[in-house]
């Protein structure tokens, strides 16, 4: 990048010659430096009045807003997160634990394995993957996966029903915690795969070419140079995943039974999360209980916002570290 | 040494299969997205009629037949538009102080840092902000503004990410020729900076609209729901198109599934639609293609 020239207040050097045609300058800056700050201010607004609305529900809640299974705020004003905030853990959990492995796959495939040519326009149909809406996902689970799941499951269960997520008894497969956490899969996908192709992209061509020069093959090369280059970044990208995967709401929505209890029983017909029961539970909702969803919400707020933050600083410093010259 | 060494057979296997497993990635990251496509193309396809587009909820009945989204299209369109407008200029000028005034300051590396955080914002997050704030701390109504609201603070990062990497690929030579000129800085931006990113701007913004014509979430809290027509998206509960096919969805008879589907693939047709023309002007004038 060529040097700016500027004065020191960040203006062009002709300031003097130009003060008289420049009585525009200041309200445009002004409205320049408003927005930036508005964005802050509406960061801040979403804590404070999701805050604020959520007070009075809590303080009518007669359970334990954080240990408490049930949420029945509109009757008995008995709720709380755990079932809800557990599966929203277990539902992103298994989301992440499908798509990772494959978005690095997906990533290593566009950024080294296709052929040049076709890598753009192959790119850009696992990136049509994030723009199909979330409400169409949640319609193809319910007619088309949900079904395909059952089989599978049952072996699963029949086979290796010992191990705990695979364990349990009665009706196995439908409208499951797996069911959901594959349309999750499919839905966090594109951003990890995205990332991490950016990032594996980045390796310094000289790493990957000393690699092939002393006789590696080419997952070798890959194991060498490119993974531990591009870790940082597709730890981040998995975690910007799981933040997403947290969040969906109406996906999840339709596929959960909307159940709230807390077991590890994947295959079995029980799951909710804090998004899909704000999208289910809103509609009957009595004042006391749009303030127990938003404070649901604000669970959900911070958790994603804690996610999104700590993996936006593990981009940020790899991204000083590229920029230093690595 | 007199010949090239040969890669042991194991070398070879495991590379072989390394390169087997990458492709069988690729493949099972497609398998979704054409199963998705094709079913809801097989399944939209038999209420695609002139009937659904032009036709509302009104007075259908729980088993009946037809009756259409007109009436969600319309909301969908509007609180778009509306969205569109709020957030573009903000998104806009935040991208113009962040690459011409932030000079990397404090404020300038905040507000980065909190647009990247705020692109993580679920949505239905953004739904309940706009219900905690708008519609009960403010005790305005459920209309088709509160929707656009929560859908513009959606919208509002990818737009500003998007503009300021537009931004950032003007060449300086031209701010400084500008500059040269005796142009003030403002001026330079309006007249210089901004018409040379102008496509990549464009490009940038239909693809933020993309992304939030298709979110239910949000809508779901703030608009509420109607089975009228009502383009009046300042006043009383509207509809919109991914709300529909949700609430259509959640209904037990077959007639509604099929109007979810048919909804659906309305909805994917607009946002698939929207991406294709996006991706269509950044490719025609992108400004590394030009030089």
């Amino acid at each position: 990048m060529t040097t700016d020239v500027r004065t020191r207040g960040g203006g062009p050097a002709t300031r003097r010659s130009a003060s008289r045609r420049s009585h525009g300058e200041a309200p445009f800056r002004f409205a320049a430096t408003g927005a930036g700050i508005l964005l802050l201010v509406i960061m801040a607004a979403i804590a404070v009045f999701l805050i604020s609305e959520a007070v009075p529900a809590l303080q009518a809640n007669k359970g334990s807003f954080f240990t408490e299974l049930t949420w029945e705020p509109n009757g008995s004003q008995v709720f709380g997160i755990a079932a809800l905030a557990f599966g929203t853990v277990l539902s992103s959990a298994i989301a992440l634990v499908i798509a990772t492995p494959v978005a690095i796959g997906v990533a290593l495939f566009i950024s080294h394995y296709a052929p040049r040519r076709m890598a753009g326009p192959l790119g850009y149909l696992v990136d049509l993957l994030a723009a199909v809406p979330s409400v169409v996902y949640g319609l193809w689970g319910v007619a088309f996966l949900v079904p395909l799941l059952k089989t599978p499951s049952e072996w699963l269960n029949a086979h290796l029903g010992w191990f705990p997520l695979f364990a349990g008894e009665g009706a196995i497969g439908g409208k499951t915690m797996l069911a959901g956490g594959v349309v999750l899969a499919i839905m966090i996908l594109p951003i990890i795969a995205a990332i991490s192709r950016e990032v594996f992209l980045q390796t310094p061509k000289m790493n990957e070419e000393a690699a092939l020069a002393l006789g590696a093959t080419r997952w070798e090369m890959i194991r060498m140079a490119v993974l531990p280059f591009g870790r940082p970044g597709v730890v981040s990208a998995a975690m910007l995943g799981l933040g997403r995967a947290m969040g969906e709401t109406i996906a999840v929505a339709l596929i959960f039974p909307a159940t709230f209890d807390i077991t590890f029983e994947i295959l079995t017909p029980h799951g909710n999360s804090i998004a899909a029961n704000i999208a289910n539970g809103f509609g009957e909702a009595t004042p006391i209980g749009r303030g127990a969803l938003i404070a649901s919400g604000l669970v959900l707020f911070v958790i994603t916002l804690l996610v999104n933050m700590a993996a936006r600083m593990i981009i940020n410093r790899r991204k000083e570290y590229a920029r230093s010259g690595a | 040494m007199t010949t090239v060494q040969h890669i042991s057979a194991g070398r070879r296997v495991k590379d072989r299969l390394a390169q087997g497993l990458v492709y069988l990635a690729f493949a099972l990251a497609v398998v979704p997205l054409v199963s998705v496509l094709w079913l809801v193309i097989k399944n939209g396809l038999a209420r695609f009629d002139t009937e659904f587009l032009t036709h509302s909820m009104r007075n259908i009945g729980a088993r009946d037949a037809g009756g259409g989204a007109y009436h969600a299209i319309i909301g969908t369109l509007e609180q778009v538009l509306l969205a569109s407008l709020i957030a573009v200029p903000i998104g806009l000028l935040t991208a113009i102080y962040l690459t011409e005034y932030g000079n990397g300051g404090r404020l300038s590396r905040a507000i980065s840092f909190f647009v990247d955080v705020m692109t993580g914002v679920p949505s239905v997050v953004t739904g309940l902000f706009v219900l905690a704030f708008w519609i009960l701390f403010l005790g305005m109504p459920f209309s088709g503004l509160a929707g656009a609201l929560a859908l513009a603070i959606l919208m509002m990062p990818t737009v500003v990410r998007s503009a300021e990497e537009m931004l950032r690929l003007v060449p300086n030579d031209l701010r400084e020729a500008s500059y040269a000129l005796g142009v003030a800085k403002w001026r330079t931006i309006v007249k210089v900076v901004l018409p040379t990113a102008f496509t990549g701007i464009v490009t940038g913004v239909m693809l933020a609209v993309a992304r939030v014509a298709g979110e239910t979430a949000p809508l779901l809290l703030t608009v509420f729901f109607t089975d009228s027509i009502n383009s009046d998206p300042f006043n009383g509960p509207q509809m919109g198109l991914p709300l529909y096919v949700f609430d259509q969805a959640g209904r037990p008879n077959d007639t509604a599934i099929d109007r979810a589907w048919t909804g659906a693939l309305t909805l994917i047709l607009i946002v698939m639609l929207l991406n294709l023309v996006a991706r269509l002007i950044a490719w025609w004038r992108s400004p590394a293609k030009g030089r």
